[in-house]
């Protein structure tokens, strides 16, 4: 899988919670993705929906996601058409809410990507390739359950089609 | 050879039925799950898109409507109602406006237990540590996992032990020490990781001090914080529950990432400033900082005993004229308790404003939101820009005495002054 886009930093880089991603205001009001989509990285960087494009990447440092449990944070994001979010490190729920939902996440290390780089992110291949700096980043494996999780398209079609866990 | 194990480790063991250790990849059977009315919603949908039609055991699953309530606008009304039909026709334990946080209601009403793993549609679920139980947050599509099949993948984490020597000074709290301990880690500091939280500052605690420092593990990134259970344990979890139970103690040769020793005598109140939990620093560096709103309440510090502490600085003073408290019960026994012992007539008497029982203003969705460039001081677990409805604020995090000092003044005010 090849996706391409532009690269969307923002100026605090580690710990961005999932208040920022989302707002409380938001989550409890609106029950369309595509409008909460609409306010996603409001609280932190104001105007990023109307700015960013489709299949663009969110890019950011440590711990992205930490906070609450709201899984409308990956939804936000997956609805605003970014293709991955690629960070130095995940904060745990938000890390598994991602791939439940099927959005992916890239652990690389990113202070080789610059806001407004063009890059393209070969999962397969395991490669970030910062098209505008001629750089090739590598990605950290996913483990074998996020892989199961991501080919079965999410846990509910996980579910669904085994009845039940089928993983290991 | 085989090595010790951790608590964690070893509630993963019982419950897949195989020794199992950090970093394996188990499935394993929950004892409880639930959800809010935040999340809940979003459980709902993904359960009926799974094709789950009953949930796996009515008895074993909870659902509190208490972020937004009572419902403050037609669209929350909207999932309230969805929640409620959900609940009512599954017929899983229901709990409806007013009746308390979710992190309260669970223990309380005994539902949780030494020795059980369970999983909430709430980051703090990890408060349920305190009671010696594998408790964690996860998102709805994975509670409605849970509440379909009554099970759940889990990567066994690897563990921090906290050792917590000396004793807490007067006027320090339960509250002043897990700031200073998210200090000291960071935000990051315990990622995936699972804290045990020992020594006697801990055995010292009473069990409602002990929910406040496993209630904030999740600001270190932890996935549990979890306690030993001692005799307050057992007589707590007897006091409140009719199901058995065998608690779970690490081995001595058990295996952890890290041990982290601190002496707890000589640390002073501590508070958390804007707009990060892990931006800790003691009071005194921030103290006279002006503040336009108290608040007392939520899943960390809206107890029994934090209104005690509380009114022991209010009772028969004033809170400053233009400076306003909030105070919000974390369940309405709790209210009633509070009620009884002259708690909430003495904190109205100070100018107090009492709220619904439940979340209150901690997460800024329908009431008690500050104004633009208002500092806040809250008892809550969490102060990122926004978190109480406007990104104009500023919000402080301290123990219940801190509030209570510095509404009295209008400033940031150290509590030890009015407890000699
Ligand atoms: S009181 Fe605050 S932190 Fe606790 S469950 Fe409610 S919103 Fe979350």
């Amino acid at each position: 899988m090849l996706l391409t886009g532009k690269a969307r930093k923002f100026a605090q880089e580690d710990d961005i919670n999932t208040d920022y991603i989302i707002s409380g205001r938001y989550k409890f009001k609106i029950q369309d993705p595509n409008e909460l989509a609409t306010h996603v990285m409001e609280d932190l960087d104001p105007g990023f929906f109307q700015r960013r494009q489709d299949g663009d990447f969110v890019v950011a440092g440590q711990n992205f996601g930490c906070g609450s449990s709201r899984e409308q944070a990956p939804q936000a994001i997956k609805y605003a058409k970014i293709s991955a979010v690629i960070a130095k490190s995940f904060a745990r729920i938000f890390y598994r809410n991602a791939f439940n939902i099927g959005l992916p996440l890239i652990e690389c290390d990113t202070d080789q990507i610059k806001d407004g780089d063009e890059l393209a992110v070969d999962l397969s291949q395991g490669l970030v390739i910062n098209k505008t700096q001629n750089k090739r980043i590598s990605i950290k494996p996913l483990p074998p359950v996020m892989l199961t999780l991501l080919s079965d398209g999410g846990l509910v079609e996980h579910i669904k089609k085994h009845k039940g866990f089928a993983l290991k | 050879m085989t090595l010790g194990k951790t608590i964690i480790e070893k509630i993963f063991s019982r419950h897949t039925g195989k020794a199992v250790s950090a970093n394996d990849i188990v499935v394993s059977k929950i004892d409880f799950c639930l959800g809010q009315d935040g999340t809940s919603g979003i459980v709902i949908d993904s359960f009926t898109r799974m094709g789950a039609e009953k949930v796996f055991n009515a008895d074993k699953m909870a659902v509190i409507i208490d972020h937004s309530s009572p419902s403050p606008n037609e669209g929350v009304s909207r999932i309230h109602k969805k929640i409620r039909e959900f609940s009512l026709g599954q017929k899983i334990h229901f709990y409806d406006v007013g009746q308390g946080v979710c992190h309260q209601i669970v223990p309380e009403r005994g539902y949780v237990v030494p020795g059980d793993l369970v999983v909430g549609a709430d980051s703090h679920t990890c408060t349920y540590g305190a009671l010696n139980v594998a408790a964690t947050g996860m998102g709805s599509t994975d509670v409605a996992a849970c509440a379909a099949t009554g099970q759940n993948w889990f990567k066994v984490p690897e563990s921090i032990k906290f050792i917590c020597l000396g004793k807490l000074p007067k006027g320090v709290y339960s509250k002043d020490l897990i700031l200073y301990l998210i200090g000291q880690v960071g935000a990051d500091g315990a990622t995936y990781m699972s804290c045990e939280y020992t020594g006697p500052v801990i055995g010292a605690l009473s069990m409602e001090g002990r929910f406040t420092i496993a209630n904030m593990a999740i600001e270190m990134g932890a996935k549990f914080g979890i306690m030993n259970c001692d005799k307050k344990t057992i007589a707590w979890v007897k006091q409140h529950s009719k199901r058995k139970f065998k608690p779970v103690t690490a081995d001595p040769d058990a295996v952890y990432n890290k041990v982290l020793e601190y002496n707890i005598s000589k640390i002073t109140p501590q508070i958390a400033k804007p707009h990060q939990v892990d931006n800790v620093c003691p009071l005194a560096e921030v103290a006279g900082t002006p503040i336009a709103q108290g608040y007392i309440g939520t899943c960390t510090n809206g107890r029994l005993e934090d209104f005690a502490e509380a009114c022991k600085i209010l009772k028969g003073r004033k809170i400053k004229k233009g400076v306003r408290l909030i105070v919000a019960p974390a369940s309405n026994w709790i209210l009633k308790d509070a009620m009884k012992k002259g708690y909430i007539a003495a904190l109205l008497d100070a100018g107090a404003t009492l709220v619904t029982p439940g979340c209150g203003p901690c997460v800024g969705t329908h009431n008690g939101v500050p104004s633009d460039g208002e500092n806040v001081i809250s008892t809550a677990n969490r102060n990122f820009k926004g978190r109480m409805g406007n990104i104009n604020a500023f919000i402080y995090l301290g123990s219940p005495a801190t509030v209570a000092a510095s509404v009295i003044e209008g400033k940031i005010a150290d509590p030890r002054k009015y407890l000699k």
